[in-house]
């Protein structure tokens, strides 16, 4: 009765081997090692790369362990943290101001076990030490915005239509204009609303004046704050990669804040100054009477940019617009020969500057620079065709889907971020993070030891059994989180010593059980079938109920809870696995085959 | 070896009256400290600048608060932390004019004076922050109540879910009651380990009311409360001796965890503690007062003239 089907026996063992493969790689640790990404969209990292780098660190005799290429970086690993940042510096003088080259710790796991994607566990900022910041965006910030930039244009609006109005004014969210009479209002409501289809208008009158209220339609305003963060992740997203850290986390985080994680980051000031910082945008001429390269020294009255594939353009010094000027960049297609273009809506006082720069330069090359750290970079340099007015301007002409997608993103991005401020920190150095790892490792150690003890003194073979089962318990645990990546943190640790305390009654209960039937004189291989039998029910029952605890404490929960839900979810499952199949199994392996069994070791 | 060879069934039931008038008082002292004294809340839940910072010999814990006075933060609180040469530096909200930059300030400063300062950690939470942590916190413990109730329903009766959540939400303000009465800083991993002291005290109910589900089939000719004495002292031994080693783990965590999960597994220990007690004498106390019956389990057979139709 005490014996299992071959299937199960085979089942087991691959769980074991599983676990063995997937949990090996945290036993060889990680190494020092730099990781090299290319910074332009136009540049890959590819077998050029590759080599360039080889190259680069042989000249400079310094030797990698490990040179690999994977799908966005070449990464380098080395023996000691002081070739590593050697390495560094040679790279970085090397590669120029193209790549990032940025220091990461790789897994020392043999290439077997990293091609089967077994990788360390992913250890969170607390034990590996880094930054983590939550930003808030300040959505009403980007609503006045809006709405201010709004009350400007629809003076000019009504003014470019010679419709007599008496003051336009703002509160707030509401944006109020005086007419004299209702003739001129209803003239007035008509312009108003075809060309701002985004504003709900509502007439009223005061006194002996005709007003008109007019405010954000709330699809709008939803709109205008999702683009706003969207626009503020690809800012931040671009100023990380200047960090040059290796694997940073960027994410919306609610409705309106931004995580961004920064692993192995120390210099917190220098990272909030970069996070903080605004980008600007400029519109200004290109001199293309003279011919320039690197190296050549720019005429006077004109600056010298790189456009973003790294060539050289030469821009006259006199700013025709600022980036302020821009409401909004949408990607999309040209009417007339529907080639992919960027659609840049200006408000008023910049479609007035606009039309007057393009009118008297027609056929001249303009160019966009965006601005950031001081340093300017050409997103794009258009020929002026005709005078634009409106303030709606277009831009295409050589360019893909993909890059009107980018640059819309780039002048918005750019133009109108909305304001961020930090309003969570969480800073924890490397030493820190060391001392908590030790300090998990030992204390999970030490209890696991504990618990062996006492479970062979007082239950013997079954005691034995219950230790393994829970060693199997503590492979799979550790196998699953390195396999699922998921982030490990300190209260992730104090989860599996938690787990593994907790997975213990699952044996406990079985052990006690059959305890019981031997002393009620059920002979011993009934006993061992009975007990297991009757455990099951309250094992099921009670690891429900702590699974319940656990999902709500991973829905619930943020930053250091949501780890330790995620390990005591997984714990669960795999103690139920352990601790009922495998304790199962080895019971079987050892009492099950005996005919007639007398006495079995349970204390 | 065996611990408990307890031949007859230990009568729980007629203590029922005095253990659980004992858990009433414990119940309401812990009401009386939440209610007087409060929680000691983290820096996660009330906002504020959290610093550790490390010097290389034994840190003046005076020097570096004068030091704090010149850059106009007299009331921050400074103390030792896990060793001499270790300092926390907790700096409230209300006194915190530039948010995020505070913690650079402070460092700068400490710098100036002792250049062997280092920055071990910094946790800087803004007030929307914190009270968006108390709601989630507030959120997460209704979930886990309304689920459990929710399957203890299911799985047993409407009853016995009862029981448990009363007797286990009794553990939850108890823990909170001993954080309340010492003024441990109660802080996000603190609001982990009790909610999973919820979990896990549930647990020790559900195993206790299996066996009385059991007995209640098995034991027909049995009185309720001996039904219930039998399940109880049938599962002691489990009890005492899972507890005994989930609390290996927790003690072993308790001392060399270290500052971080030192009140995380504080909590536990409490939450341990109480369950143990709750489960057997709080639990299933209050099953009797609810009148738990055979009934709830074995449907009565219905007669044939019943079936038969008109």
């Amino acid at each position: 009765m005490n014996r299992y089907p071959l299937w199960k026996y085979l089942l087991i063992a691959a769980a074991f081997v599983f676990g063995l493969v997937y949990a090996l790689p945290n036993l060889y640790g990680e190494a020092p090692a730099v990781q090299v990404l290319p910074l332009r969209s136009g540049l890959k990292a590819d077998a050029a790369l590759l080599k360039r780098v080889d190259a680069a660190l042989k000249a400079a005799q310094l030797n990698a362990d490990v040179l690999s290429l994977d799908m966005t970086s070449v990464k380098a690993r080395f023996a000691d943290t002081d070739t590593q940042l050697k390495a560094k510096d040679v790279l970085n003088a090397q590669l120029g101001e193209d790549y990032v080259v940025a220091l990461n710790l790789l897994s020392r796991s043999p290439q077997w076990l990293a091609s089967m994607n077994a990788l360390p566990m992913y250890l969170g900022l607390d034990l590996r030490g880094g930054v983590h910041f939550l930003l808030q965006v300040d959505m009403k910030g980007a609503l006045d915005k809006a709405t201010e930039s709004a009350s400007s244009d629809f003076r000019s609006t009504l003014r470019d239509q010679n419709i007599p109005y008496s003051g336009v004014t703002r509160e707030g969210s509401l944006v109020t204009v005086k007419f004299r009479d209702a003739d001129t209002r209803g003239k007035g409501v008509a312009e108003l609303k075809q060309r701002f289809p985004g504003f709900e208008f509502l007439t009223h009158e005061e006194g002996s004046d005709f007003l008109l209220n007019a405010h954000l339609k709330p699809t709008e305003e939803t709109h205008i704050q999702e683009t706003a963060v969207q626009q503020n992740l690809i800012t931040l997203r671009n100023r990380v990669n200047e960090l040059g850290v290796a694997e940073p986390v960027i994410q919306q985080q609610g409705i309106d804040r931004i995580v961004v994680q920064l692993p192995g980051v120390q210099d917190t000031a220098r990272a909030k100054d970069i996070l903080g910082r605004t980008a600007t945008l400029e519109v200004r001429l290109v001199d293309d009477e003279h011919q320039v390269g690197a190296g050549s020294v720019a005429p006077f009255g004109t600056e010298m940019f790189r456009d973003r594939d790294g060539g050289f353009i030469l821009v006259k010094k006199s700013v025709l617009l600022t980036g302020e000027r821009i409401n909004d960049a949408q990607p999309g297609f040209d009417s007339r020969n529907n080639e992919p273009a960027v659609h840049i809506n200006l408000d008023a006082v910049g479609a007035r500057k606009f039309k007057d720069a393009t009118r008297e330069n027609v056929g001249k090359r303009m160019a966009i620079i965006l601005f950031e750290k001081g340093k300017g970079e050409v997103v794009t340099a258009p020929v002026i065709r005709e005078e634009i007015g409106g303030g709606r301007v277009q831009i295409s002409g050589k360019m893909t889907t993909e890059e009107a997608k980018d640059t819309s993103l780039l002048l918005r991005a750019g133009a109108l971020a909305a304001p961020m401020e930090i309003v969570e920190e969480r800073t924890v150095g490397p030493s820190l993070g060391a001392d908590n790892i030790k300090r998990g490792f030992d204390s999970t150690k030490i209890g696991f030891i504990a618990i062996a003890i006492f479970m062979i003194v007082y239950y013997m073979v079954f005691g034995g059994v219950s230790v393994m089962a829970l060693g199997v318990n503590l492979l799979l645990l550790v196998a699953l989180l390195s396999l699922l990546q998921a982030t490990l943190t300190l209260p992730g640790m104090a989860g599996i010593a938690l787990t593994l305390g907790m997975a213990i009654d699952s044996n406990v209960l079985i052990n006690e059980r059959i305890r019981e039937e031997l002393r009620n004189g059920v002979p011993p291989q009934t006993a061992i079938h009975e007990g297991y039998e009757h455990a099951f029910a309250t094992i099921l029952d009670s690891n429900i109920t702590n699974l319940v605890v656990g999902i709500a404490l991973f829905m619930f929960g943020s930053g250091p809870i949501r780890g330790f839900a995620v390990v005591l979810c997984l714990g669960i499952l795999t103690s139920m696995f352990s601790a009922v199949l495998v304790s199962r199994a080895l019971v079987n392996v050892i009492y099950g085959r005996k005919a007639r069994l007398n006495k079995v070791a349970i204390g | 070896m065996e611990f408990f060879k307890i031949k007859h069934d230990v009568p729980f039931m007629s203590y029922g009256r005095y253990t659980t008038s004992i858990s009433l008082v414990t119940f309401l002292f812990a009401v009386f400290f939440l209610a007087t004294k409060g929680l000691n809340f983290g820096v996660d839940f009330t906002g504020g600048t959290v610093m550790e910072v490390h010097y290389a010999q034994t840190a003046d814990l005076n020097k570096v608060r004068d030091q704090l006075g010149t850059i106009g933060l007299h009331d921050a609180l400074v103390q030792n932390f896990g060793s001499s040469a270790d300092v926390l530096i907790q700096v409230p909200l209300k006194q915190n004019k530039v948010g995020a930059k505070l913690s650079e300030q402070v460092i700068d400063s400490l710098h100036q004076q002792d250049a062997s300062v280092q920055l071990r950690r910094v946790e800087f939470v803004g007030p929307q922050v914190g009270k968006d942590l108390v709601e989630n916190g507030a959120m997460a413990l209704l979930l886990v109540s309304l689920g459990i109730v929710g399957y203890l329903w299911l799985r047993f009766e409407w009853k016995f879910g009862l029981a448990a959540i009363i007797a286990n939400l009794h553990d939850v303000v108890i823990i909170l009651g001993f954080f309340a009465f010492f003024q441990w800083e109660f802080s996000l991993s603190v609001l982990a380990a009790v909610l999973a002291v919820l979990g896990y005290s549930v647990n020790e109910s559900v195993v206790v009311f299996d066996r009385i589900r059991e007995n209640f089939r098995k034991m027909r000719k049995t009185e309720v409360h001996e039904i219930i004495d039998n399940a109880i002292t049938r599962t002691m031994s489990r009890t005492i001796i899972t507890h005994g080693c989930t609390q290996m783990m927790v003690t072993a965590m308790l001392f060399l965890g270290g500052e971080t999960l030192h009140y995380f597994a504080l909590a536990l220990t409490i939450g341990i503690l109480f369950s143990i007690y709750s489960s057997v004498l709080v639990a299933s106390p209050l099953l009797m007062m609810f009148g738990v019956s055979r009934e709830d389990f074995i449907k009565p057979e219905k007669t044939e003239a019943e079936e038969v139709l008109p």
